[in-house]
């Protein structure tokens, strides 16, 4: 018999029941909850007269509503409505329900996806599941993470367990190193703009070879962060020493005796050497260089040498049409260098790239240097409240204000453009997250993804450059 | 969620076919945090002159005279009949929330929307389809006598009218089951309790590290 991928064992571990009909309950270890997709959930539970489950599985938030600028005035100065009555809602339900929240002014208060793995909350083995997509980015801790809907939420919330499918597995493996001054950042784009992002739809995606054992955790997170993006449910790269030393002493994780007892049975989270996958990708990541996104899909992309492409050239005729909306939504000419394109904000932060890790690269770009007079804003969104001291604590802060950027508080941002951090109709922006639809950032926005290195070179320019040519200072 | 055995009530006819879930409850409604509430809107923009904003109180504003559910005859009404295609459009589950927060337990027409009809189920709301001579034959009695009233009975999937005829439905066996015991996908996975207990128990032997207490 062939041997399990590391998928499989996952999954294995925590079927509670196969069913007849194809599907299985699947136990959920950790569920992480923030306040739009879960009023509902919480609605449900209350008409239904039901109690969640297991409290201490579930850890709570606010980050997609909350403001990023001054908020010491707490919740009741939110301004907009809609957004200070989600915020609010949070807090009740989970002061009600009895379930550990992080509030706004918690220092410990932050994305979903960075704070999980920041407290220990994520761990090796587990599944984990959040009302939001991004949810493959615990995948980097060898966890099963998905993103589920709302009325999930409340399953998960009221039984603990999930009914679920099984996916079939998907193996990308790259080869050689990353170069310096390219990042996972770049290499995830790059996956996608291979497989495209209907590539890994139905599988889970595991991550392997030597580029991947070479990036940190930080690096891991973005790549699995994106692995929605790819179309893929989730993500995975297996257990090693950066997967252990990073959680050892986080306040979530196990400590002592059952430390101990765990990272033993991590070190089994690995796919098998005879295991079988249902598809198989291999890439070189020696010859990788910076990308830039430069249309309205993640697939859209190419290196920072390159131009955008020419419709003509495409045989396919719907791949010409999308190219062509792609190009008239986001005001480019076709074969137009990507180093020509002009910016009038740049945005460092969301759940793709908002750890000390991707601020430390973005501030080495940065230090000493002024931003381009023709930039309208350049804001840095830290991840999460600890991310912030961390930085400050290191000076950063400093370093990106003095080069004339935002530092803000934590939250999603212009991620996704639900708080007042927009981007302007037409503007471009070079972005560190992870989606560059249509009006993602803002109506009419037009958002290039790019790696914090590459956002950080471009606030400075004005236009996309390439990070390698002398861009880099010293390590902080 | 609310079990859905025999269930006697007034009925009130829509006589429109392709009703789809902007009508049922159009957009500016989504934005609430709650899956209740959505009733004072529903059909919003049938039944009131003025154009509904959300967080809105519904009680003055001038109503429809024509709307059916406006009609002194119709309040209280529980059974919404309808014509064919009901619940087009979006897969909002905010429509069938619109329709049991108003007070509807079941809907007959002959024939629905595809998510719309799941939605339903999810809800205890009944979906019920008859013939279409069958319906016609519905509409026109319920619009002749005042404070007609039908009888569904999902047990014996079977609409029963005060003239004494009895018309059967289709419904599918699992979802009858899950109806009858007013069990949502939520009530059917706790049927198996035991077996998450068991799990876990196992899993405590494990993996105790993953229920520690924070
Ligand atoms: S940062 Fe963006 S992608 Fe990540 S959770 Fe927030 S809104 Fe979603």
């Amino acid at each position: 018999m062939a041997g399990k991928t590391l998928y499989d064992k996952l999954w294995d571990a925590h079927v509670v029941k196969q069913r007849e009909d194809g599907t299985a309950l699947l136990y959920i270890d950790r569920q992480l909850l923030h306040e739009v997709t879960s009023p509902q959930a919480f609605e449900g539970l209350r008409i239904a007269g039901r109690t969640p489950w297991r409290l201490d599985a579930n850890l709570a938030t606010p980050d997609h509503n909350v403001p990023t600028t001054e908020r010491s005035k707490g919740v009741e100065a939110i301004e907009d409505p809609v957004s200070r009555i989600q915020v609010q809602t949070l807090d009740a339900n989970c002061e009600e329900f009895g379930i550990t929240e992080f509030s706004m002014n918690d220092v410990r208060q932050g994305i979903v996806h960075v704070i999980g793995p920041e407290q220990g909350a994520t761990l090796p083995g587990m599944t984990i599941v959040c009302g939001d997509s991004h949810t493959s980015t615990h995948g980097a801790f060898a966890a099963l993470a998905h993103g589920i809907g709302t009325s999930e939420v409340e399953h998960v919330l009221a039984t603990q367990c999930l009914v679920q499918r099984k996916m079939k597995n998907m193996l990308v493996k790259v080869n050689g190193r990353l170069q310096p001054g390219v990042y996972a950042k770049d290499l995830i784009l790059a996956i996608i703009g291979k497989i495209g992002t209907a590539g890994g739809t139905g599988h889970a995606i595991e991550f392997a070879g030597e580029a991947i054992e070479a990036l940190s955790m930080e690096g891991r997170m973005t790549l699995c962060n994106m692995a929605i993006e790819a179309g893929a449910r989730a993500g995975l790269v297996a257990v090693d020493d950066k997967t252990i030393e990073y959680i050892k002493d986080r306040p979530y994780a196990p400590k002592g005796e059952l430390w101990e007892r765990a990272v033993e049975a991590w070190r089994e989270l690995k796919s098998d050497p005879d295991a079988q996958f249902d598809t198989v990708v291999e890439l070189d990541a020696s010859t990788l260089e910076p990308q830039v996104t430069w249309g309205t899909s993640p697939e859209m992309v190419v290196g920072i040498s390159g131009a955008t492409p020419d419709p003509e050239q495409a045989a396919d005729p719907v791949k010409r049409d999308a190219i062509e909306r792609a190009l008239k939504y986001m005001g480019l000419q076709p074969n137009q260098p990507i180093t020509s394109i002009q910016l009038d904000r740049v945005f460092i932060g969301s759940c793709t790239n908002s750890r000390i890790e991707d601020l430390r690269e973005a501030a080495r770009v940065v230090k000493g240097r002024k931003v381009a007079e023709t930039l309208k804003q350049a804001l840095v969104v830290p991840g999460s409240g600890l991310v912030k001291q961390q930085a400050e604590a290191e000076g950063l802060d400093k370093i990106f204000t003095e080069a004339g950027m935002e530092w803000r508080e934590p939250g999603c941002s212009m991620c996704l453009a639900m708080n007042a951090d927009k981007l302007g109709q037409g503007e471009h922006c070079a972005s560190t997250s992870n989606r560059n639809f249509e009006g993602r950032q803002g109506f009419g926005g037009r958002t290039h993804l790019v790696s914090p290195a590459m956002a950080a070179a471009a606030a400075i320019a004005g236009h996309f450059v390439d990070v390698r040519d002398g861009w880099i200072g010293e390590a902080l | 969620m609310e079990k859905f055995t025999v269930h006697e009530g007034i009925v009130a006819p829509l006589d429109m076919a392709n009703v789809d879930t902007d009508m049922i409850i159009p957009k500016q409604f989504l934005k609430s945090i709650k899956r209740t509430g959505f009733g004072p809107n529903l059909f919003d923009e049938l039944r009131y002159l003025d154009e509904g904003q959300p967080d809105q109180d519904c009680s003055g504003r001038p109503l429809n005279p024509d709307f059916v559910l406006n009609q002194p005859r119709y309040q209280g009404a529980s059974i919404l009949l309808a014509r064919q295609n009901f619940g087009c459009g979006s897969s909002r589950e905010h429509a069938p929330w619109a329709l049991t927060d108003y007070g509807f337990r079941a809907v007959i027409a002959p024939s629905f929307a595809d998510i719309f009809f799941n939605n339903c189920f999810k809800n205890g709301l009944l979906p019920v389809v008859l013939k279409e001579e069958e319906v016609d034959e519905l509409f026109r009695r319920t619009e002749a006598n005042e404070g007609y009233r039908l009888t569904v009975d999902l047990e014996n999937q079977v609409v029963r009218t005060p003239e004494g005829d009895a018309y059967a439905f289709e419904v599918d066996a699992f979802r009858k089951h899950c109806m009858l015991n007013g069990l949502d996908e939520i009530g059917v996975t706790l049927e198996d309790a035991d077996a998450i207990r068991a799990y876990e128990a196992r899993r405590r032997n494990e993996a105790p590290w993953l229920f520690q207490q924070n």
